[in-house]
């Protein structure tokens, strides 16, 4: 799984709904998992499958089943999105669908966190811009944007870029194909420090 | 701003454990005192850790619980889990070879100490104020009642704890949810935290941390407390602190793991100087009158759709037009109407557990609401203790009694039906009043219809076979 992330330009996956938790992203049916496979099924499946199951026929009127959308690999959503469990099965099975990114108005902290780590760009952008680009795919869902991370710019469809904030350490990260623990590690020094000053009144293997 | 020398508790316990400090966009590193395992989030991170050749840095800061694939049904033993449910019967394997080979203590089925994650942390004492606290879920904001700072992380993140004992964090900004006045008769710590999010939306908190403080959290004894910061994850704040006090220290005292003899007098010094310092300024405030509180009921597809139990569900038209299809969306799936009343709908299961109300008060409270009472006639009533310590003392003093006679299920301690992955969930169609945190679309079992409530009003509701107002049936 690519961890990288610089620039892509693809069409979009509308879904115009608020407060899209994780359970809906993938239900805890799921979360028995030992790895980070077979969850691309389980994305959204209690929405995408009769029975909400992917051994039930998939409901038509979903955005994934719809034939317009199939090659959709950026998600536009709607405001709020992730919100609830912190589980990162989240971002894992979007990716393994082959989402790269996910444009909304807000996201929930853990989600944003977690899809960072996962080379998932989440793209926070204003209500008029998110309501332009759910119009534009309304209108023709072969409308295309292109995110540029290195710029911090989307493009969009009627011409123009609107800026877009991600936390600098996460783009470097996405930007250079690098992960957060190789940094982390490297402060042994200091972790090994910090703990000899501050002794823990704890241990956990006592009771 | 805050002068430098006043500081709220949340800066108080921020400032203390970073081993390094933000600077030009490079996050802060922040040191972990407790970091709280399960085997849902956490086989990848140990995968994560081999892939790499490390180990566990701080295996003695380190505590792993079974709780959420764990079945409640006492008939169920470890060998006939691994027929009925192989696949979480595995999971349950893996953390326990985890935690064998990094020597992390592990309370596996059948362990004494067993329990939901975020009951046995304050439970045993392990976790303390001015902590940090950290677990793969997110509802770890619970131990924030004790004044711990207290979030829930990601699989990557418990990755990263558990070879650095550290997580790279940006400062969240803080947030005072003041509950002032009295609580009247009826009223409980989770009508507090449903009337908190009711109003500032479930998004209201991202990006903050909330404290509690006001009158009607200072009256919260400790459970009641972690009831409210419990749900500070369904207001999208990632932690949720109520500063310690005396009602803290007493419930923290003679605990397994708290600090004894003149460690806890050291102890004690310290806790003192953790509460926000007058003066100190939060980014934001809110204030909310605990006096005029009702008991409260979700109606909806997310916590902060919840209305006083006597009141209706809104019109479409009160309803911001950009949140009205999601709002219509919601109704459709609860198969409900605007406007509705929800006091005397029929519901077919009541569900008292979750680490939001399985603690020995919140049984109390339903068994007092019980005894002597039976369960409605064709009613499915759950009772399920949140820690195997919770179910023993049930036990003793006779609230497991109060239950089984009046109808209900006894269960094992664990998540059970707070969410749908180890036998215990809703079917299609199905209403539950649940003393659980989340009402999401299928959370409790797929096409499950979930009223999120306090365990007085589920306990009531139990009895009547209907939403019910706890103050009716004591009347
Ligand atoms: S009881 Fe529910 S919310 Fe709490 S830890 Fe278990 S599954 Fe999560």
């Amino acid at each position: 799984m690519s961890k990288r992330f610089d620039r892509y330009t693809g069409t979009m996956a509308p879904l115009p709904i608020q407060n899209v938790d994780t359970d809906q992203i993938i239900p805890a049916s799921y979360l028995k998992v030992t790895d980070r496979s077979g969850l691309a099924s389980g994305l959204f499946c209690r929405w995408r499958y009769q029975g909400g199951d992917p051994e039930g026929e998939p409901i038509e009127d979903f955005v994934l089943n719809r034939p317009q959308h199939q090659d959709a690999r950026i998600l536009l959503a709607g405001d709020n999105f992730g919100c609830g469990s912190s589980r990162e099965h989240a971002p894992w099975a979007l990716v393994g669908y082959g989402f790269r990114a996910v444009i909304s108005t807000s996201f929930a902290d853990i989600f944003r966190s977690n899809a960072l780590k996962n080379g998932l760009l989440v793209v926070p952008v204003t209500a008029s811009v998110s309501a332009a680009l759910f119009d534009a795919v309304a209108a023709n869902p072969a409308t295309e944007v292109t995110i540029d991370l290195e710029a911090q710019t989307l493009s969009l469809p009627g011409g123009g870029q609107a800026p877009f904030e991600v936390d600098p350490f996460a783009r470097r990260c996405l930007l250079d194909g690098t992960d957060q623990l190789g940094y982390l590690l490297k402060q042994a020094a200091a972790i090994g420090a910090f703990e000899a000053e501050h002794p823990s009144r704890l241990d956990t293997r006592s009771a | 701003m805050t002068s430098p020398s006043t500081r709220t508790l949340f800066e108080k316990i921020w400032r203390r454990h970073l081993v390094t400090a933000e600077e030009q966009g490079l996050p802060a590193t922040l040191f972990v005192d407790l970091h709280l395992v399960h085997e849902v989030t956490s086989p990848q991170a140990f995968t994560a850790l081999a892939e790499r050749g490390l180990s566990v840095r701080r295996p003695d800061l380190t505590l792993a619980t079974m709780d959420h694939s764990t079945p409640t049904d006492p008939s169920i033993d470890t060998a006939r889990l691994r027929v009925l449910d192989p696949e979480g019967s595995a999971q349950l394997d893996r953390l326990q070879a985890n935690c064998d080979r990094h020597g992390i203590p592990l309370y596996a089925m059948g362990d004494e100490r067993r329990g939901i994650v975020h009951v046995i942390g304050p439970e045993l004492g392990a976790t303390q104020p001015g902590m940090t606290v950290v677990c793969g879920d997110s509802h770890t904001s619970t131990h924030g009642a004790v004044g711990a700072l207290a979030f829930g992380i990601g699989t990557s993140e418990v990755g990263h704890v558990l070879a650095t004992q550290c997580l790279l964090q940006h400062r969240p900004n803080t947030y005072e949810v003041r509950v002032d006045g009295r609580l009247q008769e009826g009223v409980v710590a989770k009508d507090i935290i449903l009337a908190v999010i009711a109003k500032l939306g479930i998004g209201g908190g991202t990006g903050h941390v909330f404290e509690y403080t006001g009158e009607a959290i200072r009256a919260l004894e400790m459970e009641g407390r972690m009831t409210v910061c419990n749900m500070s994850i369904e207001g999208g704040a990632r932690a949720g602190l109520i500063a310690p006090d005396e009602v803290t220290f007493d419930y923290l005292e003679g605990r397994p793991m708290a600090p004894s003899g003149d460690d806890w007098e050291a102890a004690l010094d310290d806790w003192r100087s953790l509460p926000t310092d007058e003066g100190a300024t939060y980014d934001r405030t809110t204030t909310i009158d605990g006096s005029a509180l009702q008991p409260m009921v979700t109606y909806g597809t997310n916590p902060g759709m919840a209305i006083p139990i006597a009141g209706a569900i809104p019109e479409d038209h009160t309803i911001e037009p950009e949140k009205r299809a999601s709002f219509l969306k919601a109704l459709d799936y609860m198969a409900l109407e605007p406007g509705q009343q929800l006091q005397g709908k029929p519901v077919d299961v009541v569900f008292v557990g979750s680490c939001t109300n399985s603690r020995y008060s919140d049984l109390l409270a339903a068994a007092n609401v019980l005894r002597g009472r039976k369960v409605a006639d064709g009613l499915r009533v759950l009772v399920v203790p949140g820690s195997d310590a919770v179910k023993r003392q049930a036990e003793r003093d006779g609230l497991a009694q109060v239950f089984v006679d009046a109808g209900a299920e006894w269960r094992e301690a664990g998540c059970s039906m707070c969410l749908a992955m180890n036998g215990d969930q809703l079917a299609p169609g199905q209403y539950a009043v649940s003393t659980s945190n989340r009402n999401f679309e299928g959370r409790q079992g797929a096409g499950g219809r979930t009223f999120l409530a306090s365990p007085l009003t589920a306990a009531a509701s139990a009895i009547t076979g209907r939403v019910t107002d706890v103050r009716e049936v004591l009347s």
